[in-house]
């Protein structure tokens, strides 16, 4: 049984079906990608595993169990947390306020503060300015915010939603790299990405989401080796 | 002269720490759903006959006199009343209309306005006309000396103003330092992430409603005290003072609500004793600084330029 499941995905705003489709399955342990040009439906089906949008049909099961009339706050609670698209933090707020916020659901004090060093950590630059303001921060620091404050939950799950958004290569190698770590201590990732090369590179798996549609699937080599994937997705620059 | 000046400063600042308490609650409700309250004058009212209901009923006689039991039984009913009517009229009256068009909730607002002062009109024994109001508190003034006289500040009217600003404190310690708080305001500023957060919106909406509808009752009951009567025409006007007080502050900014029940005590009582026409024009002075304060200000004192909050 895989951990998460999505099934025959359909969701539309009003009259515009954005997902029209999904099907793919997360295992345990692994990082995988959906990927796929702009409008496709990547992040519509985010949303709708986290439980900020309903389905019109299909499911979506996790650890075997159907979620997807489930509350959002209910479903962080089940332990997957969701960064979503264009960062969107608490800009008015401090640093340790919005990663105070991603624990919001816990009430281990001893276990919080513990979880808010282990972040200052792994990124040392919120550390040293944890009572700034959000807001204040460059693109590459608030996604790094962003991530940490997804991690505070303690999510089974983190499922990260264009991370590399607007980010110079040297940040979005580094999120990425931060990623893999996550991964090696044991958290499964969800990843959305537009850049489709470094995304795959780093997935036991992908799937290709076009016209709210999975399209393809494979393991992250076999996706990055696929000419139509090449072609769609990579440009011509690594195709040679 | 200059005690007169400073008697309508006095007067004013009093005025200003009751509005200042009603204007709290519609600059919260606003922040967190972008809902001007209508019906939040109406809370305020109604708490003042929930003590009133609390003296008259409940209170035995050997207390009635004591006000030092007294006061705190009529704040704590007159809060209480006014938390019960408006977790109620969230529930029953906003909830349903959560992802409606604005304009649904603020004719609901008007609606559930009209229909609570119309229920206590029909429904309270005697409300019909005004009705007295234990003065549950020390009587009579402290005389202020200053240079050439003496400036009278009534005892209920220093209560309303520590009263205020205690409360003033106190909600803002909540909303800046407590849990609770930080999912407010994360709701105010982002209410889908703030799902993703773990945060239940309807627990922090009804937060929300409960923390203004007790300022709201307690302002009720000490505006009953301070008066000496109550009747079911006061949550209109002070409604519309409180509210005016609020967007002249900057709507969903608690600092703002309170600076901005200062500004508008201030105005009508050194309006009514200074500019020509008196008291019967508090509406057009209390107006004529919203409107221009507005016109070069238009987020208020302390609002903010994009959508504001609590």
């Amino acid at each position: 049984m895989s951990f998460l499941e999505v099934r025959n995905l359909t969701v539309a705003y009003g009259a515009i079906q954005a997902v029209r489709g999904v099907t793919f399955s997360v295992e345990r342990g692994q990082i995988v990608s959906l990927i796929g040009s702009n409008g496709a439906g990547k992040t519509t089906t985010l949303r709708t595993i986290s439980g900020l949008l309903r389905p019109v049909t299909g499911e979506i099961l996790l650890d075997g169990k159907p979620i997807h009339r489930l509350p959002a706050h209910e479903i962080l609670g089940l332990g997957v947390s969701h960064s979503p698209e264009g960062r969107r933090l608490f800009a008015r707020m401090t640093v340790e306020e919005n990663l105070r916020l991603g624990a919001y659901s816990r009430h281990d004090e001893a276990g919080i503060v513990a979880d808010l060093d282990r972040i200052y950590d792994m990124f040392p630059v919120l550390g040293q300015r944890r009572r700034n303001k959000a807001g204040l921060f460059s693109g590459g620091e608030q996604q790094m915010l962003a991530i940490g404050r997804a991690l505070m939950s303690q999510p089974k799950l983190l499922m990260l939603d264009e991370p590399s958004m607007g980010l110079s290569p040297i940040m979005t190698q580094q999120i990425f790299t931060t990623v893999q770590e996550l991964r090696e201590e044991g958290t499964t990732v969800l990843l959305v990405e537009q850049n489709a090369l470094s995304a795959l590179a780093l997935s036991d798996h992908g799937y290709v989401i076009d016209l709210g549609r999975t399209t393809l699937s494979g393991t992250g080599r076999e996706l990055l080796a696929d000419p139509r994937v090449q072609e769609a997705y990579l440009g011509e620059g690594v195709t040679g | 002269m200059l005690s007169t000046l400073l008697s309508q400063i006095v007067n004013g600042l009093v005025t200003g720490a009751l509005i200042g308490l009603i204007a709290l609650g519609y600059t919260m409700v606003y922040g967190i759903i972008q809902l001007i309250n209508f019906a939040h004058g109406e809370i305020f009212m109604i708490g003042s006959y929930g003590g009133l209901a609390m003296f008259t009923y409940l209170l035995p006689t050997a207390i009635q006199n004591q006000w030092y039991f007294a006061l705190p039984l009529l704040l704590i009913a007159g809060a209480a009343v006014s938390v019960g009517v408006a977790v109620l009229m969230e529930r029953f009256a906003y909830r349903p209309l959560r992802n409606a068009p604005r304009l649904a909730p603020l004719i609901t607002a008007l609606g559930v306005s009209v229909a609570l002062q119309e229920a206590v009109r029909v429904f309270y024994p005697g409300a019909t006309a005004a009705l007295p109001f234990p003065k549950a508190f020390v009587e009579g003034t402290w005389e202020i000396p200053v240079p050439g006289g003496t400036v009278p500040l009534r005892w209920t009217g220093l209560l309303i103003i520590v009263v205020a600003l205690v409360l003033t404190f106190a909600l803002n310690t909540f909303v800046n330092n407590s849990r609770m708080g930080r999912a407010m305001r994360a709701t105010s500023q982002d209410r889908d992430v703030a799902r993703l957060m773990g945060i239940d919106p309807d627990r922090v909406i009804v937060l929300t409603f409960v923390l203004g509808a007790a300022l709201a009752g307690v302002a009720g009951v000490l505006n009953g005290v301070d008066l000496g009567f109550t009747n079911i025409d006061l949550g209109f006007q002070n409604g519309i003072f409180a509210f005016t007080a609020a967007v002249l502050g900057g709507i969903g900014s608690i600092k703002g609500a309170v600076a901005g029940g200062f500004a508008i005590g201030l105005v009508k009582a050194l309006g009514g004793q200074y500019l020509p026409g008196g008291t019967a024009y508090d509406y057009v002075w209390i107006f004529v600084v919203l409107i221009a304060v507005l016109v070069f200000r238009p987020q208020g004192f302390f609002g903010e330029t994009e959508r504001v909050r609590a």
